[in-house]
């Protein structure tokens, strides 16, 4: 063994001189936008949860198994030998006539009356709504949220470094009252209210949908205080009960843009959503558009043209309900066998999340650790705020996993959970007596 | 002249460390490439036996951290297979990857750790918390650190000021396992050493000093590139120095550590003091033992290349 007191300096290796860096050249060079964009603890759990021994109640990812690919194939196939060379071309920026006119058929399907010029392609809904938010928004800006709203939402929202205000919501989905007692507050600081952002069927993450009268309410409300609102409806074709509600922008054209998307009633991986926006808006997202991708992916939207041209697409739908009422159905019943008294949840009518609230002293995100080691995942419902709050919840996702897999995912968890109640319990924990954690960056985007 | 050995690079698992697991074993396989060695990457799955024992000439470059990577259980499977593999034998592995264990063995040799408790948390459920907390708090006084006994990257750990804060950090650490440490917090300069053995004996590898821009060398702070200062070799007195490389030496030797290790130290007013010591250090690219090594004479991916035929030569005896 070495002797500490006979140091032989010999033993270090020689080196070329010092060294001091941040291993980033450019730190000081970022954007403010850019300064809170940083790893995470949470973030990295999830690399865990896409490992076959976790049930992942995490991701928002649709399951497209069922989709024909063979039929798929070939329509693709067709398509390229019969028009490659102009669907691998560049396109227009608005996105190419032949699907914006498709995609007035499909937002018919919720009542929406829209014409063709006014739509405009995007990279995903994500992309349109990014967009929306880079030519209405300037840093400290306000933006309007329900609460809780959608991670990938609010991680947009950060970005153009605009301030989140988030609006209560009840079991019918956005709080009209609130709604006004905000914007009036808002307004009464002084600050600029830039509009509404919200998802009226089934919630991201909430799972809570808009009764129809409710959206009227909510329309009325933006009417009289002059609001925009950012209608987002990418699970409003999946419907688990009944049929599709009439959309917001069906009952009102000028003070909505609606976001719309095939990634869930298709498939995500073509990246193809759409704004619907009043003329004067429409123009100022197609600039934007070509700045910011030229024009949308070209090929994504013809192949999505094919799609919806030759195949089935309603009756494919009609499919997805079906599977994801199952999964909604084991869910529900996982809950019930499996959740330790003091949880509750919602009951979705369509879309993929249930919320969970826990039992009072117990922190979904603190509890992920030992939710991994468990071999379960969720959301921590921090997640779904900009304001720290959300952490007696977790968005629980049933579109992935199957229904065998589900009810394991549950029992696993209401272990955890269970586990957790008395391990606080042994600590005096509370809700009022945790420490307080700086809220991170959201989890990524494959589980949004 | 040997030819070289494939190199199967293990990265992943199912621990809660396994995306810094991955990335270390990216950069890990990029060196080995860039100097010529074949090199395959796995991941720690029901595939894996069956994909190494299909090797002719193989030689195992475990990178998986926290648990069954770095407390020995994989690499027994390994010693069970005869697959030749770079670090530390499974034995060494569970000494040091507790930090209950490995502060108690350095403390006992002599070298200057902080006072620690380690407290499994049926303990707590046995006698009730509230006396337990209070002794902690009376005895190691504040700041405190609570951490998780067997868990790296930072991950569970919270440094606690008033004692109202300590159930909660209790808490945060049971959420990794279910041993914690408590140690009196100690407040300097924060270094780590790591250390190399090609074949001549355990050498200490330019120390680097670590400061992270918001004070607390986090998660947050360890694995986004800006967040962190690092100053290699440390602005240091050479005495300073010298004792941080013999104890990094002394703990390498003292676990019976093989290959490689990095001991991170504290240096306080009275001189270095033991954090902790990691078999399977991160190789990200925020990571220490990179930015240590290619301070050195030879660079981070000629040493990994020489640990991989010091494993080669070990087997062929």
């Amino acid at each position: 063994m070495t002797d500490p007191h006979s140091f032989n300096p010999s033993r270090l290796p020689s080196t070329g001189g010092r060294s001091d860096t941040r291993l980033d050249h450019y730190v000081d060079s970022y954007a403010q936008r850019t300064h809170k964009m940083t790893a995470s603890a949470v973030r990295s759990l999830f690399s865990v949860a896409n490992r076959p021994e976790v049930v992942s109640l995490a991701g928002g990812m649709p399951n497209i198994a069922d989709l024909p690919l063979g039929k798929v194939g070939n329509l693709l196939d067709e398509l390229i030998q019969r028009d490659g060379a102009r669907i691998m071309q560049y396109g227009s920026g608005q996105g190419e006539l032949q699907i914006r006119e498709q995609i007035c058929e499909v937002m018919a399907e919720e009542q929406i009356r829209a014409h063709p010029d006014d739509v405009v392609i995007t990279a995903g809904s994500q992309q349109g709504l990014d967009l929306v938010t880079r030519i209405f928004c300037d840093p400290d800006d306000v933006v309007l949220v329900e609460a809780p709203s959608y991670v990938g939402a609010l991680g947009t929202f950060k970005s153009y470094q605009t301030q989140i205000s988030h609006v209560a919501m009840d079991d019918q989905g956005l709080d009209p009252d609130a709604l006004r007692q905000v914007v009036t507050s808002l307004r009464d600081q002084g600050r600029r209210v830039k509009f509404l952002y919200t998802i009226p069927n089934f919630n991201n993450p909430a799972g809570i949908t808009q009764p129809t009268e409710r959206r009227r309410e909510i329309l009325q409300v933006a009417e009289d205080l002059d609001l925009l609102i950012v209608e987002d409806n990418p699970y409003g074709l999946l419907t688990i009960d009944g049929e599709p509600l009439p959309a917001m922008r069906s009952m009102e054209t000028d003070r909505v843009i609606y976001l719309g998307s095939f990634s869930k009633t298709f498939a995500p991986g073509f990246r193809v959503g759409w704004v619907l926006a009043p003329h004067a808006v429409r123009e100022k997202l197609v600039l934007a558009q070509e700045s910011a991708t030229l024009c949308p992916p070209v090929f994504s939207q013809f192949a999505i043209s094919e799609y919806l041209a030759k195949h089935d697409w309603r009756g494919q739908i009609r499919q997805y309900r079906d599977m994801y009422r199952e999964r909604r159905d084991a869910m529900l019943q996982g809950l019930t066998e499996n959740m330790p008294q003091g949880t509750t949840w919602t009951h979705p009518t369509g879309g993929f999340f249930v919320w969970v609230t826990l039992p009072q002293g117990v922190d979904s995100q603190k509890m992920l650790p030992r939710a991994v080691t468990a071999r379960v995942a969720y959301v921590p419902g921090d997640a779904f705020f900009a304001d720290g709050f959300g952490s007696r919840h977790m968005r629980l996702s049933y579109c992935f996993p199957t229904p065998e897999r589900i009810i394991e995912g549950t029992r696993r968890l209401g272990e955890v959970i269970a586990d957790e109640m008395r391990i606080n319990e042994v600590f005096g924990i509370t809700d009022d007596h945790r420490l307080h954690s700086n809220p991170t960056p959201g989890p990524s985007p494959d589980i949004s | 002249m040997t030819s070289k050995p494939t190199v199967a690079v293990l990265a992943g698992g199912l621990s809660h460390e396994r995306e810094i697991s991955l990335r270390s074993g990216r950069r890990v396989t990029q060196a080995l490439r860039d100097l010529g060695h074949e090199v395959i990457e796995s991941d720690v799955d029901s595939g894996l036996i069956e994909t190494l024992t299909g090797l002719d000439d193989v030689v195992a470059f475990p990178l998986l951290h926290g648990e069954s990577g770095e407390d020995g259980a994989l690499r027994e499977v390994l010693s069970m297979l005869d697959i030749p593999f770079v670090g530390t034998l499974p034995r060494s592995c569970r000494l040091a990857f507790d930090k209950a264990v490995s502060t108690t063995l350095v403390r006992r040799a002599g070298i200057r750790t902080p006072e620690q408790v380690a407290l499994p948390h049926d303990l707590f459920r046995e006698l009730g918390a509230k006396h337990i907390v209070r002794s902690l708090g009376e005895k190691l006084g504040f700041p405190l650190m609570v951490k998780p006994a067997r868990c790296g990257s930072a991950l569970g750990c919270t440094r606690v000021d008033a004692p109202e804060d300590l159930p909660a950090a209790m808490v945060a650490a049971y959420g990794y396992g279910p041993l914690a440490v408590v140690e009196e917090g100690v407040s300097g300069v924060e270094v780590t050493v790591t250390v190399i053995d090609t074949g001549n004996g355990p050498e200490a590898q330019p120390v680097v000093k670590i400061e992270p821009a918001s004070g607390v060398y986090d998660y947050e702070a360890r694995y986004t590139a800006g967040a962190t200062r690092f100053t290699v070799p440390a602005d240091l007195s050479d005495e300073i120095t010298a004792q941080c490389a013999d104890m990094a030496v002394r703990v390498h030797e003292l676990l019976g550590l093989r290959d490689l290790s990095r001991t991170d130290i504290i240096i306080d007013e009275e001189g270095p003091v033991f954090i902790e010591t990691n078999v399977a250090p991160g190789m990200t690219e925020t990571s220490l033992v990179p930015l240590a090594l290619d301070a050195g004479p030879d660079g981070f991916a000629k040493v990994c290349s020489q640990l991989v035929s010091v494993a080669a030569a070990r087997a062929r005896g």
